[in-house]
C-alpha cells in the first residue's frame, strides 16, 4: 500500500518519467507507474500536456531560425573565401 | 542522382554555404562572434581535410559535421569544470519544485494552463515563442548543451554523454531538470 501510495503522489518521480517516455521506451514498471500516477493527477496530465507542446516549439524555434534574415556580412565572406584561396594555392 | 554533389568545389564554399553555416551554429550558441568564428574554423578545417573526403556525403553535410563537432567543442568549454558541480547542483535542487516529502508539486510551482500554447493566434504564439527563447538562455550552460543536442540534433544518448562528459543517470536528471525549469519559466513571464 505504502509503495502505491508513493507512486500515486510523487510528481517529482512521474515528471521524470514524462521526460523519459518522451526520448526512449520506459520499461514495464515505469510504464505502469506513470499511468497509475497520470490517472489521478490532474497537473501531471497538464504537464505531461505542456511538456509536449514545449518539444515541438523548441523544434520549431530552431527550424524558424534557419529560415531567418540574419546573413554573414559580405566583406567578412569576401576575406574567408581569400583565405580558402589562399590555402588553396598553398596545396 | 548519380553523386554529382558529392564533390568538393572550395571555390563556392564562401559564396554557397557560409549564411547557412553561421545560422546553424548561431541557433545553437547564441553568440554572433563566436558564431562567425566558428564559420572560419569550419572551412579552414575542411580544407586542410579535402583529400580525406570520400564524396560519401554531400558537400554540405560534410561541412555542417565538421561544425557539428566545433560547437560540440564550444559547449565542453563552457561547461567544463562546471559541469561536475552543476549536474550535483541539479540533483540536489530538485525540491524547489516539489515537496521533498512526498514529491508533490509545491503549490506555488503547480502546473497551470498556459493561455496561447494551445491557442492558434499567430500574435500570441510569436509572444510565447519570445519567452521560450529568453528562458532557454536562462538554462545553465551544461544544461542547455545537453537539451540542445537531445531535442534539436536528436543525438544518441551515449554520444552526448560523452561528448559532455556526464553519466547517464546525470542526463536524465538535467533532461528533467531542463524541461521543469523551462516550463515554470513560461509560466511565470507568460501570465
Amino acid at each position: 500500500m505504502s509503495y502505491l501510495k508513493k507512486v500515486i503522489y510523487n510528481c517529482k518521480q512521474a515528471t521524470f518519467l514524462i521526460e523519459k517516455k518522451q526520448l526512449k521506451r520506459l520499461s514495464f514498471r515505469e510504464e505502469i507507474e506513470l499511468r497509475i500516477h497520470l490517472a489521478g493527477c490532474g497537473m501531471c496530465v497538464l504537464y505531461n500536456k505542456q511538456s509536449r507542446i514545449i518539444n515541438n516549439m523548441v523544434k520549431q524555434l530552431f527550424h524558424d531560425s534557419l529560415k531567418n534574415e540574419l546573413k554573414l556580412d559580405e566583406d567578412f565572406k569576401a576575406e574567408l573565401q581569400a583565405k580558402i584561396e589562399e590555402g588553396l594555392g598553398n596545396n | 542522382m548519380i553523386s554529382e554533389t558529392n564533390v568538393l568545389n572550395p571555390h563556392k564554399w564562401v559564396a554557397t554555404y557560409a549564411d547557412y553555416l553561421y545560422m546553424y551554429a548561431i541557433v545553437r550558441i547564441n553568440d554572433e562572434d563566436l558564431a562567425k568564428d566558428l564559420v572560419q574554423e569550419t572551412f579552414l578545417a575542411a580544407l586542410e581535410r579535402v583529400d580525406r573526403f570520400e564524396g560519401r556525403s554531400t558537400e554540405r553535410t560534410w561541412l555542417t559535421a565538421i561544425l557539428k563537432n566545433k560547437i560540440i567543442d564550444v559547449y565542453r568549454k563552457k561547461s567544463s569544470g562546471l559541469a561536475i558541480a552543476a549536474a550535483n547542483k541539479a540533483t540536489q535542487e530538485q525540491d524547489e519544485f516539489f515537496d521533498e516529502g512526498n514529491g508533490h508539486w509545491k503549490p506555488e510551482y503547480a502546473p497551470q494552463p498556459i493561455a496561447g500554447m494551445d491557442e492558434q493566434d499567430p500574435l500570441l504564439k510569436k509572444e510565447l515563442n519570445k519567452i521560450l527563447q529568453l528562458c532557454l538562455q536562462k538554462l545553465p550552460a551544461l544544461w542547455n548543451a545537453v537539451f540542445t543536442m537531445k531535442h534539436i540534433d536528436d543525438a544518441a544518448t551515449e554520444h552526448i554523454c560523452t561528448e559532455l562528459h556526464v553519466t547517464q543517470a546525470n542526463f536524465w536528471v538535467i533532461i528533467h531538470r531542463a524541461k521543469v525549469n523551462l516550463r515554470a519559466c513560461l509560466q511565470k513571464n507568460w501570465n
